[in-house]
C-alpha cells in the first residue's frame, strides 16, 4: 500500500485499516486465554487475515442507513395505530397468526442477539469478529420492532399479553426454544453453522417471505412493515452465514466432516422448527398466499439445491435430511394444525376448522396426501363439533428428546404409521420423532439427555406457578399448568364464539359503516 | 391493501404486556423502551448447559459478584433502545461527517502546523487501540451479562467503540498521513508509553466479571482518558494551533458526556442495592483507577508535558466526585 495516498484509498483497503487494523495479537495475555473457545471444536483455522469481509459497512454509514429505516418504519407503524389499522386486516382469525409470532418470534431474535455478541467476543478474526457483532445489534433491533409493532394489537386482542412470561414456559414454544439454547450452548463455530447458515441462509426464507407476503395480503401493514424493514439486514447475516462457512472449509480440509454433521444436523433442526410456520400459511392466513408445500419447493428444494450444487466444490453435500423433509412437506403442517386444534385448552390462540372453500384449497394444493388422510378428519372433527362434541384431547403428549415436538410424524414412506425411534442411554430409555432426531441423540447424548421438556416436567410437579406448594398431599401436577403458563382463558380454543371474533365484528361494523 | 375506515374510538382490553403491568404496578401504557427491554432475557428452563462453560446456565446472575434481586433496575436513563439509539448516532454522525468534509474543503488539516500535528497524531491514534479493546470487552457484558437492560446499552457502548476507533483512523486519512497510522500501531506495541495501558486493557480481555469490565471500560478508563485527552489535550491543542482536531473529535466528546450519564445511573443503583455492592465498586474503581492512572501518566507527559501531574490530578478528582455521586465512596 502506498503510505502516502489516504485519499485514494479503495473500499476494501479503507474498510482493512477500520476493523482488521484496529487488532492486534496480545502479548500480555496469551492469545487462547483471550480467545478461550476456538479450539475445542475441533475446527482449524490457520490464517484469519483470509477470512472475506462479506459487507463492508463502517459505524457511520450503518448508523446513516439503520436510523433512516428506523425513521421510517415508526412513522408507519405510529400512523398504522392511530387509525385502528388493526381493523383493516381481512379477518378476526388473522390475528392468531401474529399470537403465534409473538410468542415465537421475537424470543428467538433475542437469543440470536445474544448468541451473536458471544460469537462477536469469541472469534479470533477481527473480521468475523466486527461483522457478528454487527448482526448482534441488528437483531436487537428485530425482536425490539417485533414486539413494538405487535404492541398495539395487545391493547385489543387476547392471547398476546403474556408472551414474555411463555417463552420458557409454553410447551408449544419450547421446540424453538430448544433450538436456539442448542445453538448458543455449542462453540461458536457451530453457531455459526447453525444460526448463521442452515437458519439465516438456507431457512430464513421460508421464515420471513410468508410472513412478510402473508401480513401484505392480510391487510397488516405494521407486520409487513417491520418484516420488509428488517430484510436488507438479513441480507447482510446472510452472506455472513455463507461467508463463515467458506471459510472454515478453506481453512482446512478435516473441517468438512464437522461442518457437514452440522449442516445436517441444523437444517434438520430447522425443518422440524419450521413446521408451525407452515401451519400458518396453510390454516391461519385469512387470504392464503402459497402454500407450504409451494413454498417448500421454491426456498429449499430449487434454492436450497442450487446453494449446494455451489457448495459442492468445497465437498459438501446436500443435507441427509433432504429426502425425508420433501416427502414431510405434504403432512407437516395438516399433522399441526390438527394437533393445535385437538388440544384447545393449551394454546393463548384460537383453532378452527377449514371452512369449506379452505378444505377445497388444501385438496388442490394437496393433491396427494389432503383428501386421502386429512380431509375425512376435519370433517369428523367438524361434525363432532357441531355435535356439541367438541374434541379435547387432556392428555400428556410424548415428545422428541431432541427437537421436543409431539411425537406426531409419520413413517418415511407410510403416512399411516407413526414414526418412532428410541435409544437406551445409561440404562434410561430416549424417545425420539425421527430417525434424523435419534442420530444428533447419538452424537451428543450427555447434552441431550438435559433437554427440559415440558410434559414431563409438567408430570413431575415441575411445572406449578409460584406460591404452590408442589409437596402438599393433594397437588395435582395437571391442575396448575394453567396457571404457570398464565394463560387466559378468553384466548384459547376456538375463533368461533369467542372474544375476539365478537369485538373484531363489532369494531370492524363501527369503523366501516356510514 | 388499504380499507377505508372511519375514525373511531374503543376502548382497549389492556393497555400493556402483563409482564409491564406488574412492573408498573397498574395496567397503563408502557414506554417503547420498556416494550423492548423489560423481563425479555430468558430466566429458567434452559435445555442445555453451555459446553463452554458447563458451570453455568445460558444466562446466569453468577457470572458477576455484584448481585442485584431485580437486574431491570439498572435501567438507561437515554432509554436507548435500538432505535432512538441509532437515530442519535445517526445524527452525530451527520456533524461529523460534516465537520471532515469541511476540514477536507477548507484544506484546514494541509495548513495544520507540523509541529501541532505530529504531537495530536502521537497521542491521539493510538487510542483507536484503546477503543478496539473496550468494544471486545462490552461485547463481553452484551454478551454474557444478566438482563436486557444492561446487556443492550453494553452491545450499544461495544458498537460505539468501534464508531470511535473508526474516527479515530480518520484523522490519519483527514491528514493524508497513512505512515502515522503504522507508527502508532508500533507505539501502542512496542512504545515504552502505551505499554501500561495495552497490558491493562489485555489484562480485561481476560476478566470473567461483566460488571467489572463495565467499571474498567466504561466508567474508570473512559472517565479518565476522554477528559484527559479529549478535552484537556484537544484544548491545549486549540489554544496552540486552532481548532482543527476539535472539529474532529467532536464526536468522541458529545459521545462521551452523553455515555457518562448511563454509567453512572448503573453504578448509582448497583451501589444503591446494598453494602456489598457499594464495597466491591469501591474496590474495583480503586483498582482499576490505579492502574489507569499509572498507565495514562506517560501520556500525559507527552501531551502536557510538565503540566501533566496537574491535568491528571484534575481529572482523577472529576472521577472520584462521580464517584461519591453515584453513592460509592473510595
Ligand atoms: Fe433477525
Ligand atoms: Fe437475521
Ligand atoms: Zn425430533
Amino acid at each position: 500500500m502506498d503510505m502516502k495516498t489516504s485519499k485514494k484509498l479503495g473500499l476494501k483497503e479503507r474498510y482493512t485499516m477500520m476493523t482488521r487494523d484496529l487488532a492486534w495479537d496480545t502479548t500480555y495475555q496469551p492469545m487462547d486465554k483471550v480467545f478461550p473457545q476456538v479450539g475445542y471444536e475441533g475446527i482449524k483455522i490457520h490464517d484469519w487475515d483470509k477470512w472475506e469481509d462479506p459487507f463492508r459497512l463502517t459505524m457511520d454509514a450503518y448508523w446513516k442507513y439503520q436510523a433512516e429505516k428506523e425513521r421510517k418504519l415508526y412513522a408507519i407503524l405510529d400512523a398504522f395505530n392511530q387509525n385502528n389499522g388493526h381493523l383493516s386486516v381481512t379477518d378476526g382469525r388473522y390475528i392468531n397468526v401474529l399470537k403465534l409470532f409473538l410468542g415465537s418470534t421475537p424470543p428467538l431474535e433475542l437469543m440470536a442477539a445474544r448468541g451473536f455478541s458471544m460469537v462477536g467476543r469469541q472469534m479470533v478474526g477481527a473480521g468475523p469478529r466486527v461483522a457478528c457483532q454487527m448482526q448482534a445489534v441488528d437483531e436487537y433491533r428485530h425482536f425490539q420492532t417485533q414486539i413494538h409493532s405487535i404492541s398495539n394489537y395487545n391493547k385489543f386482542y387476547n392471547g398476546m399479553d403474556e408472551f414474555a412470561h411463555q417463552q420458557s414456559r409454553m410447551w408449544y414454544l419450547s421446540d424453538g426454544k430448544s433450538f436456539f439454547d442448542d445453538a448458543i450452548t455449542a462453540g461458536p463455530f457451530e453457531f455459526m453453522v447453525a444460526i448463521g447458515f442452515a437458519f439465516e441462509y438456507v431457512l430464513t426464507n421460508i421464515l420471513f417471505v410468508p410472513f412478510i407476503s402473508g401480513a401484505a395480503y392480510n391487510g397488516d401493514m405494521a407486520a409487513m412493515t417491520v418484516g420488509f424493514s428488517a430484510q436488507s439486514d438479513e441480507a447482510r447475516h446472510m452472506t455472513l452465514g455463507l461467508e463463515c462457512i467458506k471459510f472454515m472449509l478453506e481453512q482446512d480440509p478435516d473441517n468438512l466432516a464437522i461442518v457437514q454433521r452440522w449442516i445436517d444436523k441444523w437444517t434438520w433442526r430447522g425443518t422440524r422448527k419450521l413446521a408451525s410456520v407452515g401451519m400458518m400459511m396453510d390454516y391461519m392466513l385469512p387470504k392464503r398466499i402459497m402454500s407450504f408445500k409451494e413454498a417448500w419447493e421454491i426456498y429449499f428444494e430449487q434454492n436450497g439445491a442450487a446453494l449446494f450444487t455451489d457448495l459442492a466444490r468445497y465437498g459438501v453435500t446436500i443435507p441427509k435430511c433432504f429426502a425425508q423433509t420433501v416427502e414431510e412437506k405434504e403432512h407437516v403442517t395438516h399433522q399441526s394444525w390438527l394437533g393445535f386444534y385437538m388440544k384447545p385448552e393449551s394454546t393463548p390462540f384460537h383453532t378452527w376448522i377449514p371452512g369449506p372453500d379452505e378444505l377445497d384449497w388444501l385438496s388442490e394444493k394437496y393433491p396427494n396426501t389432503f383428501d386421502k388422510y386429512y380431509r375425512p378428519m376435519y370433517e369428523y372433527l367438524d361434525a363432532q363439533e357441531k355435535a356439541g362434541n367438541r374434541f379435547n384431547n387432556k392428555t400428556q403428549p410424548m415428545n422428541c428428546q431432541v427437537c421436543v415436538n409431539t411425537i406426531k410424524y409419520n413413517e418415511p414412506g407410510d403416512p399411516m404409521e407413526m414414526c418412532f425411534r428410541e435409544t437406551v442411554y445409561q440404562g434410561e430409555k430416549f424417545h425420539f420423532c425421527s430417525g434424523h432426531c435419534q442420530e444428533i441423540f447419538e452424537d451428543e447424548p450427555e447434552k441431550y439427555i438435559q433437554t427440559y421438556i415440558s410434559s414431563h416436567q409438567a408430570l413431575q410437579g415441575n411445572c406449578a406457578p409460584e406460591g404452590v406448594d408442589t409437596h402438599a398431599p393433594d397437588f395435582n401436577p395437571g391442575s396448575h399448568i394453567a396457571d404457570y403458563w398464565r394463560l387466559d382463558p378468553r384466548a384459547t380454543g376456538d375463533f368461533n364464539g369467542s372474544e375476539d371474533q365478537k369485538n373484531f365484528a363489532a369494531w370492524r361494523d363501527l369503523a366501516t359503516k356510514n | 391493501m388499504s380499507m377505508d375506515l372511519r375514525t373511531i374510538s374503543i376502548t382497549p382490553l389492556r393497555q400493556t404486556f402483563g409482564h409491564l403491568a406488574r412492573r408498573m404496578g397498574a395496567d397503563k401504557p408502557a414506554t417503547r423502551y420498556m416494550e423492548a427491554t423489560m423481563d425479555l432475557q430468558p430466566v429458567e428452563n434452559y435445555h442445555y448447559r453451555p459446553t463452554w462453560e458447563p458451570q453455568y446456565e445460558i444466562f446466569d446472575a453468577r457470572r458477576t459478584r455484584i448481585v442485584m434481586h431485580d437486574w431491570y433496575a439498572l435501567k438507561d436513563p437515554r432509554q436507548y433502545y435500538y432505535g432512538p439509539w441509532t437515530l442519535a448516532r445517526g445524527r452525530m454522525g451527520e456533524t461529523a461527517g460534516g465537520d471532515f468534509d469541511l476540514v477536507d474543503e477548507l484544506g484546514l488539516a494541509a495548513a495544520y502546523p507540523a509541529e501541532g500535528r505530529d504531537l495530536a497524531l502521537r497521542v491521539l491514534l493510538p487510542l483507536r487501540h484503546v477503543a478496539w479493546a473496550s468494544n471486545i470487552n462490552n461485547a463481553y457484558v452484551s454478551a454474557y451479562g444478566y438482563g436486557i437492560a444492561i446487556t443492550q446499552a453494553a452491545c450499544y457502548a461495544s458498537m460505539d467503540q468501534l464508531g470511535v476507533a473508526q474516527y479515530v483512523t480518520r484523522l490519519a486519512i483527514a491528514f493524508d498521513d497513512l505512515e502515522s497510522l503504522a507508527s502508532a500501531k508500533s507505539a501502542w506495541l512496542e512504545g515504552r508509553e502505551w505499554q501500561e495501558l495495552r497490558h491493562f486493557v489485555e489484562d480485561l480481555m481476560v476478566e470473567h466479571d461483566w460488571f467489572a469490565l463495565l467499571v474498567a471500560q466504561d466508567f474508570v478508563i473512559d472517565g479518565l482518558l476522554y477528559p484527559l485527552l479529549y478535552e484537556r489535550f484537544n484544548d491545549k491543542l486549540n489554544a496552540a494551533y486552532g481548532p482543527v482536531f476539535s472539529m474532529l473529535t467532536r464526536f468522541q466528546r458529545e459521545w462521551a458526556g452523553e455515555t457518562a450519564k448511563w454509567i453512572d445511573s448503573v453504578l448509582k443503583v448497583a451501589a444503591g442495592e446494598s453494602p456489598e455492592n457499594k464495597a466491591q465498586l469501591a474496590v474495583w474503581i480503586n483498582d482499576f483507577r490505579e492502574r489507569t492512572v499509572k498507565a495514562l501518566t506517560p501520556i500525559a507527559t507527552i501531551a502536557f508535558g510538565d503540566k501533566a501531574t496537574a491535568m491528571l490530578d484534575e481529572v482523577i478528582l472529576q472521577l472520584n466526585t462521580r464517584a461519591a455521586k453515584a453513592g460509592i465512596p473510595l
